[in-house]
């Protein structure tokens, strides 16, 4: 007979809610997230352009708005973004030339991913700051 | 006469896929080489005065990478989102979804490529 604790144990079916999320599940989610807010987020160079190439006048709105604190707010987030899916797609580029696919080098490269992301943001807006 | 392999080349689910498997590579591999470039183009000058910003954007060596950046992501950023769609929308509104992704792509695409060109080409 079975007792309530070897009951409580055993293996659950894998699904979102009960699931302890490996590292290489978040990455493969905000792959996709990023990837989708960089859709939208296009609209953002878009604008630029188009701004400058209407005149000096749509120009200057536009540079107000991204140069405010909720434009510059909204540009780190997506410069983040843009810099965590350009090296989950470098990730992806592993996996496709057949390398990287044991546990502890999947692990890395996702913690590598996440980690390189936020490390790259930081350096990048840092930079941008103390020397533009 | 058909062989049996002739009966059935090109009729898969959408007749394609590893297709547009590849090609979501080839411009991903695009993307990553022309938004470091486009990236520091815009870093160098963000918050600049409109004169400077067009006399620097009518160089070709700095509106060619942008350029090139704008086609290889919007298709990029087409079959993705197709993708996603096909993942979570189903039935009837899928088909407007897909319709209106690629619209979406066209639009933007279209749309910055006429103002970098305008740029380019002078008012
Ligand atoms: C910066 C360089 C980039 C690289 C190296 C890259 C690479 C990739 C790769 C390899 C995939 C396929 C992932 C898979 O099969 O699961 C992908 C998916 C995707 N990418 Fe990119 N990409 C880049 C930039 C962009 C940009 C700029 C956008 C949007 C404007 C974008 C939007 C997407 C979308 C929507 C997906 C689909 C996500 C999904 O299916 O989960 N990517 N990218």
């Amino acid at each position: 007979m079975a007792d309530a604790g070897a009951k409580a144990s055993r293996p659950l079916s894998p699904h979102l809610q009960v699931y302890r999320w490996p590292v290489t599940m978040l990455m493969s989610i905000l792959h996709r997230f990023t990837g989708g807010a960089l859709y939208f987020g296009t609209l953002l160079l878009a604008a630029w352009l188009i701004a400058a190439a209407s005149g000096p006048r749509a120009f200057e709105i536009v540079n107000a708005i991204y140069g405010s604190w909720f434009g510059l707010l909204v540009l780190f987030g997506y410069s983040w973004v843009l810099i965590h899916h350009l090296l989950g797609g470098l990730r992806h580029f592993v996996w496709d030339v057949g390398a990287g696919f044991s546990k502890p080098a999947r692990d890395n490269l996702a913690r590598l991913n996440l980690l390189g992301s936020i490390v790259l943001t930081v350096l990048l807006w840092a930079a941008v700051l103390l020397f533009r | 006469m058909k062989t049996a392999l002739g009966r059935v080349r090109g009729l898969g689910s959408a007749k394609s896929g590893t297709d547009t498997f590849w090609l979501q590579r080839l411009t991903g591999v695009f993307n990553a080489v022309f938004v470091v470039i486009t990236l520091g183009i815009v870093i160098a000058l963000a918050g600049r005065p409109h004169a400077e910003v067009i006399a620097a954007l009518r160089h070709p060596l700095v509106a060619l990478p942008i350029g090139i950046l704008i086609v290889s992501g919007v298709i990029h950023m087409r079959i993705g989102m197709k993708e996603i769609i096909e993942d979570y929308v189903h039935g009837g509104p899928k088909v407007l979804a897909v319709v209106a992704n690629t619209f979406f792509a066209v639009l933007v695409g279209a749309s910055t490529l006429f103002a970098l060109l305008k740029i380019s080409f002078g008012v």
